[in-house]
């Protein structure tokens, strides 16, 4: 009965130190703030800009944009990426061409101008921050 | 009795003019603020919700450009010119030529390829009076418009004129661009750059 007794009390003991423990060793994203501690404030990351673009992380990534487009809009009327990938004026502005493939249509057909399925460029090609990562990353690309 | 009436005149002369001269001036300055531009809804509907997502509304040092900054040249001479051809604006505010986001769309072109032309026969004259080739620092510029910049700075240094003037690149920087604007610039003999 005595040891019965003893196996329960040191078995809630350790039942309930086990949560305590676990507590010390996970943290949150916000760090080992009080709950109504201010968070610390974080630097804003820039866009980066890198001539010559970033490497491709696998084949057939589409091409991430070397550069900041805060300037840039894209709306129904006018895309000012356009101003430089466009085939007509990429080799004078130096700028990357607009891929042959972003003129094909939904039925396969090759148009004069802009597929409204590639129009948005942005929803495909995003810009890159020079943002520390919040948590270890080992990605690596494909090569 | 004759040399009381004359003096009695100058000084009657002097008071209509100071006060005509500066009603004059008053008038001209208070229709040159940005809260007069966008009394009217055509401004404020449009353009005016455009700039406000533009660098020149918002930026880090907290400089802001308003409506006259760009459009009303500073000096006097060319601020009367310019005074003087923006009232058939009122008419047509008469007129509602304007006076919906879809009529305002239809204008947009022909009314941006009238400013752009404007800018580009001043030598765009409103930029200079904050941005100037000779000012710039290019190794603070980001490589792409520092490459751009380049050959300007040293013409602007060496006192040679540039070949190429703001409004030349920076069309839609402050307002959305109007469909169809590279051929129409491409095909204006004022705008065309030749290239």
């Amino acid at each position: 009965m005595k040891k019965i007794a003893l196996t329960v009390v040191m078995g809630l003991t350790g039942f309930m130190a086990m949560p305590f423990s676990a507590n010390a060793e996970v943290q949150s994203l916000r760090g080992s703030l009080e709950i109504n501690d201010d968070s610390k404030s974080i630097t804003a990351a820039k866009p980066m800009s890198q001539r010559g673009g970033f490497e491709r992380s696998y084949k057939l990534q589409p091409p991430m944009i070397p550069h900041s487009i805060e300037k840039d809009k894209i709306t129904l009327k006018t895309n000012t990426c356009m101003r430089c990938h466009s085939a007509e004026n990429y080799e004078k502005e130096e700028a990357p061409k607009v891929g042959d493939s972003h003129f094909i249509a939904a039925d396969g057909k090759t148009l004069e101008t802009l597929s409204s399925r590639r129009y948005f460029c942005s929803q495909c090609h995003a810009p890159q921050n020079d943002a520390q990562e919040l948590v270890e990353n080992t990605f690596k690309g494909a090569k | 009795m004759f040399a009381k009436s004359a003096v009695t005149l100058l000084l009657v002369g002097i008071v209509v003019g100071v006060a005509g001269w500066g009603g004059f001036n008053w008038a001209m300055e208070a229709t040159n603020t940005e809260s007069f531009c966008i009394s009217c809804h055509e401004m404020e509907e449009n353009v005016f919700q455009e700039l406000q997502e533009t660098v020149h509304f918002t930026n880090r040092t907290g400089v802001r450009a308003t409506c006259p900054d760009c459009h009303v040249p500073r000096d006097w001479k060319h601020k009367v010119v310019r005074k003087i051809k923006a009232s058939s604006e009122l008419y047509h505010k008469l007129m509602g030529t304007i006076d919906t986001p879809e009529k305002f769309e239809e204008n947009r072109l022909e009314m941006a390829m009238r400013e752009w032309e404007r800018m580009k026969s001043t030598d765009s004259r409103e930029c200079r009076n904050c941005h100037k080739f000779a000012s710039m620092d290019l190794e603070k510029q980001q490589s792409r418009s520092a490459d751009r910049h380049d050959p300007h700075y040293w013409d602007a240094i060496d006192g040679l004129s540039p070949s190429k003037t703001c409004i030349d690149c920076h069309k839609g920087i402050a307002h959305s661009l109007p469909e169809g604007w590279e051929d129409a610039v491409a095909n204006n003999p004022v705008l065309s750059t030749g290239e």
